[in-house]
């Protein structure tokens, strides 16, 4: 029943998005690919593996901005989580040999720094952007001191293969022969979206994050709902840390996240806080990265390798100046609430 | 009637101010309660001690002989007491119904039934008789149904005791009218009500009895029957005050303010005044009536220089005024009371004496070259803090230190004290208290005599007909008449505004 429901949802979802004036869009993306891959299919698999690849950890990162926002604390420490959660992820499951002790630090970690920056920004009311910066140098500092080279993984997370699904030409390769931690996210922000717009929790969150005194007034305790949204928010954080070091690059370096964290925030305000937004403005970021690597590489175009590294800087500096004053985010994100003058 | 609501010696201090002083009152089933008091005389303090937002230092509430741990809302909720508050608690990028559910939603499973829920919406909406449209959008809705809203939200948990905050603060006299038969048809199906008001005729309308507050105490219990409007308004303030407006005969003498064919445009683009001529004179109050949002801020706005004129002119004393320079329109001996103090009279986190020179700061004696002469703004904030009675413990505090009655005193006072042709009042008494709006009126005849012409708007038809020497009815951002304000006749007033009569 539950099931029916959520599947119901999703259908309803995306029926409604490919009939909306916005999938012409959709369409036109549709024909490049069937064109580009007529033309050179090994090629545009490529791409389309990568988008998701670059992708999915910059939308898994804009969730915790989402989740946290949406409660109304702005969380600019989402680089420290992501930081600190692949620190721990690596030696974890470096000195123990084992990757899923390591996926759980990673994400127990995260959970922490959430936990550190609920605890700042609700019970202390510090400036939401100060406490979001301590996380942050705490973050950097913490995992540069405690580094040590000559560790390695025993291995990284295995690709799965989804029988039958992954036979199928194109979707097959670009979306079922990935990682757990890549269906697993996948899944998580669809469930996500789902959860944020159609339960009581989600209605809950939104209102906090719109006029916290509405909820008050409505029995609802914002501080608690601010807590475990920020919490659970930091875990999924710690998930996107385990996804980079035990699934992606199976390595760790001081500064390893090179700034997804902040990258994320654009994309959430790109994606106007909506998961699925979040998504495909993700997907997006991480297609501008596959397709400048793959001309690299194709050696269509003598772009030196800096400028290739640069280009989701630039576009997360085009996104935002495009977006900015346009687009409206909950209006009590940042501010501290004060229950005494419900 | 059983008792619903006993409230027994509840104290709350916030810092060194006792908000309230060991207060005991009760309510029964179907008795509206009204509790009356000036500002800061404690009512939503107390109020949202009962309803748990608030937690008292001392004191017991019980609800149905039960006693309620302090600052427990949930727990006050579920025992069937709703809140309908002054600044609505309504999420306004959301929908009527998912305000009303938020907090106890129906569900199916781990989701939200909408069906159900805007279904439930419909059902309470019809059996109150309060029409809503369950999908439409909050910030869609006109002030009114957003209250109508905020009334069915507190209906939807079953509730028996019913808390209303300044309900008609924000209402035309029509919907107050309304609001009124609602909450005694609340009352008749054995709801008790509580109404915080400090408005004199709404509470001999409405209530069954009258608990005063004043300075965190209750001064006295009595029924409308018992008493009239000046009896409670000398309960409330603890003298006698005057109600009536006493005014001389205006003496009119040559135009100051004239507006010639004016259009203007709101923050939405829609055009909001439609056309404005009005002429204002030496010596007279010219009121503004009409339901607000039919353009009168737009109108004021443009005379004053803060919003673009798209179309006419305004002059001051037959001189053009510059369009969109305030400070210009200013110089031209235009003073304004503007509606919105937090947000246009005052900076709140400036001192009392500093926001009394706020438009004059670059002139002397108040400034020396590049210099500002302390000295100076100090001897100004002494003599007007004295004259115009503004309390505050020292002119140095911050603005927003002060009660709204004292902040809007800060502006008139600055407003008054340099030379003036023409006075704009917009609002000039909104939440303000009794005594402090007696004292306001004073001063409003007091430029008027001293030759002033004042251009009054406001949303209180009862203090229009009252100061004003001549009234413009307002409908549609359009003047639709201007008549004597001698034997003027409320309803007929009321019938313009609304826009019934030609």
């Amino acid at each position: 029943m539950l099931r029916l429901q959520a599947v119901g949802a999703v259908i309803n979802m995306m029926t409604t998005a490919l009939r909306s004036r916005k999938s012409l869009y959709f369409y036109i993306v549709v024909i490049a690919i069937a064109f580009a891959y007529s033309v050179n299919s090994v090629s545009t698999v490529a791409v389309a593996a990568s988008s998701i690849t670059f992708g999915l950890p910059l939308a898994m990162a804009a969730m915790v901005g989402i989740m946290c926002e949406r409660t109304g604390v702005v969380n600019i420490g989402i680089e420290g989580t992501l930081l600190t959660s692949a620190f721990f992820g690596f030696f974890v499951a470096a000195l123990s040999q084992n990757l899923i002790w390591g996926l759980l630090a990673a994400i127990a970690s995260g959970a922490v720094t959430g936990l550190l920056l609920a605890l700042l920004t609700v019970s202390w009311k510090m400036d939401q952007i100060i406490a979001g910066t301590i996380v942050n140098i705490l973050a950097t500092g913490l995992t540069s001191f405690f580094y040590k080279q000559g560790y390695s993984l025993p291995a990284i997370f295995p690709r799965w293969s989804i029988p039958g699904l992954s036979d199928i030409p194109f979707l097959g390769r670009v979306f079922f022969q990935s990682g757990p931690i890549t269906y697993f996210g996948l899944i998580l922000i669809f469930v996500l979206y789902v959860a944020m717009y159609h339960t009581a929790w989600g209605l809950r969150t939104r209102a906090i994050g719109e006029y916290p005194s509405s909820a008050e007034t409505s029995g609802i305790s914002v501080k608690k709902f601010k807590y475990i949204n920020v919490v659970i928010a930091g875990a999924f954080g710690g998930l996107t840390g385990a996804y980079l070091t035990l699934e992606l690059v199976g390595s760790f370096d001081r500064g390893f996240s090179a700034g997804k964290g902040f990258t994320a925030l654009a994309i959430m305000i790109f994606g106007r806080w909506n998961p699925i937004g979040a998504l495909l403005a993700a997907i997006f970021f991480g297609f501008a990265q596959a397709l400048a690597n793959q001309l690299m590489i194709d050696g269509l175009v003598a772009i030196p390798g800096p400028f290739i590294n640069m280009l989701p800087y630039v576009l997360t500096i085009v996104v935002l100046a495009f977006s900015a004053g346009k687009v409206r985010g909950p209006a009590a994100a940042g501010q501290p609430y004060e229950r005494e003058q419900a | 009637m059983a008792t619903l609501l006993q409230v027994k010696n509840v104290t709350k201090s916030f810092g060194s101010v006792i908000a309230n002083n060991d207060i005991s009152f009760e309510v029964a089933e179907g008795e509206i309660v009204a509790l009356l008091g000036e500002n800061g005389a404690g009512k939503s303090t107390l109020v949202k001690s009962v309803f748990g937002l608030v937690r008292p230092d001392q004191g017991e509430i019980f609800i149905d002989g039960n006693q309620m741990a302090p600052g427990d809302t949930a727990a006050v909720i579920a025992s069937g007491v709703g809140m309908v508050h002054q600044h609505f608690k309504l999420v306004p990028v959301m929908s009527v119904t998912e305000n009303i559910i938020l907090g106890d939603e129906p569900k199916n499973g781990l989701f939200v039934n909408v069906k159900k829920a805007e279904q439930k919406v419909r059902e309470l909406s019809e059996k109150f008789g309060l029409e809503v449209d369950p999908t439409a959008n909050i910030e869609d809705l006109p002030v009114g149904t957003q209250q109508r809203v905020e009334i069915l939200k507190a209906l939807s948990k079953d509730v028996r005791l019913l808390i209303f905050d300044e309900p008609t603060a924000v209402l035309t006299p029509q919907e107050t009218d309304e609001l009124i038969l609602v909450i005694k048809n609340l009352a008749h199906l054995g709801v008790g009500v509580i109404v915080i008001t400090h408005k004199l005729r709404e509470v001999m309308a409405l209530a069954d009895r009258v608990v005063v507050l004043r300075d965190g105490k209750v001064v006295g219990t009595t029924t409308p029957k018992e008493t009239n409007e000046a009896g409670l308004a000398q309960m409330m303030v603890g003298r006698s005050v005057v109600l009536e407006v006493e005014k001389g005969v205006a003496n009119p003498g040559k135009p100051v303010l004239t507006v010639k064919g004016l259009e203007v445009f709101d923050d939405r683009n829609l055009r909001a005044v439609k056309g404005v001529d009005l002429e204002v004179r030496s010596g007279e109050i010219f009121g503004i009536a009409g339901v607000e949002g039919n353009g009168q801020r737009e109108l004021v706005e443009a005379i004053c220089g803060m919003r673009l004129r798209a179309k006419g002119e305004v002059l001051v004393s037959g001189a053009a005024t510059k369009d969109m320079h305030p400070h210009a329109v200013h110089e031209a001996g235009v003073s304004h009371i503007p509606e919105d103090r937090e947000k246009h009279g005052l900076v709140s986190s400036y001192s009392i004496s500093d926001n009394l020179i706020l438009n004059q700061f670059d002139q002397a004696p108040f400034a020396r070259g590049w210099f500002r002469n302390m000295g100076e703004i100090r001897k100004n904030a002494d003599l007007l803090v004295k004259k115009f009675d503004i309390r505050t413990t020292s002119p140095a505090a911050l603005a927003s230190s002060l009660s709204g009655g004292n902040k809007q005193k800060v502006v008139i006072a600055r407003e008054l004290s340099q030379d003036l042709q023409v006075l704009i009042a917009a609002q000039p008494t909104r939440g303000v208290d009794v005594g402090s709006i007696e004292f306001i009126h004073k001063q409003l005849i007091s430029a008027r005599d001293n030759g002033a012409g004042v251009l009054l708007v406001s949303a209180e038809l009862d203090e229009i007909i009252s100061l004003s020497d001549r009234i413009a009815v307002m409908s549609a951002g359009k003047i639709v008449a201007i008549i004597d304000s001698k034997g003027a006749d409320r309803d007929y007033i009321g019938r313009l505004m609304a826009g019934l009569d030609k």
